[in-house]
This record gives C-alpha cells, structure tokens and sequence, in this order.
C-alpha cells in the first residue's frame, strides 16, 4: 500500500537547548512534543499514535506515553540509530493511511553534552550477546574510524580530496552564521578545517559534527486534519528505508544505503533528484555526506569531491543548498542522533520559514536523508521526500 | 587476571555464541580458521554456521591462508595509544575489521599485502591481527 498523499507533517519543532544539565531526558521529550504541537495548532488531547526510538528511557514507547499520559491507539518504537524519525515519518504515514491513527506525535531528545558522552572517539561498547561482538569489539573500533575508512577507500578509488570534504564543513558553517542556536556559528575556511587536529586519519576535528543536547518532534497527521490547521501544507510525497548490511564481507565502503533508501522515495513520490530544491542530508562526518549525495543521485558515484567542492552545497552559492541550520557540523546534533533535525529544516524550508539568508525561493520539494547505527561496513538508512502543497 | 588463568572458553563474547569455539580453539593455538560455504563454496565474514551468501547450514572450518590486503584503514590518533583500525581483504574473499599491528603508520596503504598474527583479547580470547608482509 502506498502512503502517498496520505498524510502530511503539521508540526515542527527543534529545541533550542544545546545543553541541558538541569532537565531530563523525558523532560525534553516532553517539550519537544508541546512545541511541535503547538506548532501545529494542535493539543496532546489530539495525539493517538506515538512514535519514538532508542533514545527514550527504557527503550519502549511505554515509559513516555506514560509520562506524557498520552490516549494512544497506535505505537512503534523502531529503534534504527539517528535516522528513526526519517523512518518514523515514513510508519506514520503508512499508520495514518491505514487508519490506525489521525495525529501521530514523533519525539527525539538526549543529553550527550551535559553527560559528557565521547561519542566519536570513545571505544564503541558491544554487548556480547550481538552477533558481530566478537569479530570487532576486539579491534577498538570507534565511530570515527570506522568513518574514516570510508573517506580513506573513497580517496583511493576516486582520487577525492580533504579539501573537498572540508568545503561541505565550510558549507555548513556558512549556514549556522545565521542559525542564533547552532553550538557553532563562525564561518570557517577549508585551511581551517585541514589545520585542525587530526582525529582518525583522514578525518580532522572540523570533519565531526557537534555533540550537543537537546530534541525535536514532529506531527504527522491525516489530510483533513492538515488542511484544517493554519499552517502551510507540507505532504509526505515519498519514503524510503532499508539495512545496508555487511553482505557476508563482500563490502564496498564507497556506498551506503542511501542508494536504496533514496531510489525508493523518489520512485514513490513520481521525481527526480535534479527536482529537489532543497537537501538535508545527515552529516555525522562530512564523507558520510559526500557518499550519500552520489547514492541519493545528485551526482556520479566517485564524482562527490567535485559535487561539493567550491561552495555547491552553500545556500544561494551552490546548485544545491543542504542543510541550512548548520547542520549536524554545526548547529545540533540531540542524542547523537541526527534525522530529525534533517527532518525539521526541510520542513521549514517548504514552508517558507527558514532564516532570510538561507531560505531557498520557491522551494516545493525537500529531501531528507540519513544513516542510522554503525555496523562496520553497513548502517540502517532512510530518506523522505516532502513536497510543499 | 595473569596470563595462565586466561581462557578463551570464559571469554564471554566466546561463550555466547558457542558455535564459533571451533575458531577459538585453533586460534589459541595460533591457527587461523574461515568459515567455508561446501553448496556455494564461498568463504564468508563474519562467521555463521550458516551461509549468509546462499543460506546453507552446510558450513565447514577451513584453514585459512592468513594472507590479504589492506582495503582500508585509519590510524585513531586520538586515543591514549595511537591503533591502526583496518578493513583487511582476505585471499579466500570477504573483508574483515581488524588491527593492523607492528608497522610504521606512515606506511601502511590502501592493497598492502598483509599476513595474519595474533593477539590475546583482554577476556582471553586470541583475536587475527594483520602486520605488513
């Protein structure tokens, strides 16, 4: 069953807190669900169907549903790494069109900073029961690194640069300038990223995104329900989702599963990446944005270094502007976990309501897209295409 | 915990998946083992006692011939003690994370030739590591 044209976003919203030592971690979640509710002209009264992830307590539905003392008829606590809400977005929709529920609430917030988390350079904990635990946990691998193998087979194969990663860091810092919440707001200059301290060669400081607390909900809702709302129309056109896996040790770490997440979405929303007038594409590290613009089609496999050098992805610059609150590198990065606020610049961008300086004119179709959980060579992904009605 | 008392059988990323103590064992004895697929033939990584390449439960140990290449790899700078985290492609096929250990950083590369060591996990396994032929 297809759930385009199903169901539309109606409520937005991104927490300004980067760091949040006096409040909990359901404390958030709970303000991050009035704001996007708010957002939309709607009440916790309205919610019947909740959507969350690994990042709640207790890892199930259950506990926040309970705290917020939601009515549900519907839940789903797929848990896939930072692109649940992407994949949220898309089981909401399919929950909507089925009839299982009108108002679905999707919630995200953690506290990394405030706890200290290192999140990219501490050795990855894995339990021993996982069935990949004793084949890595041994070598200490790290987030990092493991992305930095990424960069380092990319720069083989294809001759890409660290200048041409670095340009997507200057990229995303011309954009958090504006952004009055973004942990980072100084422009940067592509010197500035190759002279910062190296943390996992070939990766850089300047090459990782923030850690920062903080959340974000969104508001799904049924067609009448939108159209009833005073907010700009934001439909979900098209949903993608998959687990790249590690296919048994026949790898390739110049892919991910942007590919298949992201033919998906366009195949269901009927367009085609040269129509997307606006991107945001997870950036954890700035080759993992690289790989999924060419896997998402915006350019040639082996041809992002060219892509995105020179200021391309930069709003008003480039031919594609991406992520336009700073992104992942700069802005905000709650819980370690970066789809929804993919989710919630594209959906300011459709509506019109992005800063001055960054707003795309006439932008009626946005892209979101990213990767979720580090499993070697593979990762959960899904992308979402919204279109501005 | 001295050396003597370590077993790879108390190991509990050993315990938990008890089919993979074949591999263990011979690893103990500095024995490199690769799970081999006898309906499509194919090596795969990392090990099942199932193909996950066509499925068959029809899967034997092989000696492996400890030779690969390196198919990437970064040295994690920011850590207490620098470490060369790699993705080695294995003769026999499929690519596996590993250590690469004994080399100068400044000169490992992308397709060096590379043959298999090892060394002993903290909870008493001994784990295949790679050093520059």
């Amino acid at each position: 069953m297809s759930a385009t044209g199903k169901a539309y976003i109606a409520g937005a919203f991104e927490h300004p807190t980067r760091y949040a030592s006096t409040k909990s971690i359901a404390d958030l979640h709970f303000e991050c669900a009035q704001g996007a509710l708010a957002d939309a002209g709607l009440t916790f009264a309205d919610v019947d169907g909740y959507f969350c992830a690994g990042d709640v307590p207790g890892a199930s539905p259950a506990w926040l549903a309970d705290y917020m003392n939601l009515r549900l008829r519907h839940l789903d606590g797929t848990e896939a790494g930072g692109c649940s809400y992407l994949l949220h977005i898309a089981h909401a929709a399919e929950a909507i069109a089925a009839n299982k529920c009108s108002v679905a609430l999707i919630t995200l917030s953690g506290k990394p900073r405030s706890l200290g988390v290192a999140t990219g350079t501490a050795v990855r904990q894995i339990p021993p029961e996982r069935p990949d635990a004793p084949w890595e946990i041994a070598y200490q691998p790290t987030i990092v690194a493991v992305n930095a193998m990424f960069a380092k087979r990319h720069m083989y194969e294809f001759g890409t640069t660290r200048e041409q990663l670095a340009w997507i860091k200057v990229a995303a810092s011309h954009h958090a300038q504006h952004n009055e919440h973004a942990l980072l707001r100084n422009v940067v200059t592509v010197e500035d990223v190759l002279n910062s301290p190296v943390i996992a060669d070939p990766l850089h400081r300047l090459d990782c995104c923030v850690i920062t607390d903080g959340g974000g909900a969104l508001v799904v809702t049924r067609p009448e329900i939108a159209k009833s709302l005073k907010r700009p129309l934001v439909r979900i056109a098209g949903c993608g989702e998959t687990v790249k896996t590690q296919t048994g040790g026949y790898i390739d770490l110049t892919r991910t599963g942007a590919a298949a997440s992201g033919a998906a979405a366009f195949a269901e929303a009927g367009v085609k990446p040269a129509d997307v007038k606006y991107a945001s594409v997870y950036d954890n590290f700035t080759i993992m944005v690289l790989i999924q613009l060419e896997d998402l089609g915006f350019c040639e496999h082996g041809k992002g270094g060219c892509f995105v050098a020179d200021g391309n992805l930069i709003s008003g610059v480039g031919k594609l502007p991406w992520n336009t609150d700073g992104g992942g590198l700069c802005n905000n990065h709650p819980a370690n976990r970066g789809g929804m606020t993919k989710a919630i610049e594209a959906v300011r961008q459709l509506r019109g309501e992005a800063h001055p300086a960054v707003q795309v004119r006439n932008c009626d179709l946005a892209l979101a897209s990213g990767p979720g959980l580090v499993m070697g060579t593979g990762q959960n992904h899904a992308t979402v295409i919204l279109e501005r009605e | 915990m001295s050396e003597a008392t370590l077993d790879f059988e108390s190991d509990p990323y050993v315990a938990n998946h008890p089919q993979t103590r074949p591999f263990w064992a011979a690893a103990a004895h500095g024995q490199f083992l690769l799970p081999r697929c006898n309906s499509c033939e194919r090596v795969h990584w990392y090990p099942r006692p199932f193909c996950p390449l066509c499925k068959s439960q029809s899967v034997d140990w092989v000696p492996a011939s400890g030779h690969g290449v390196v198919y990437s790899f970064s040295v994690m700078r920011k850590a207490e003690q620098p470490y060369v985290l790699a993705y080695v492609q294995l003769a026999e096929g499929p690519a596996m994370m590993t250590n690469i250990v004994d080399a100068e950083f400044d000169s490992i590369h992308v397709g060096q030739p590379v043959k298999v060591a090892f060394r002993r996990a903290e909870t008493g396994r001994s784990v295949p590591v790679f050093t520059p032929i």
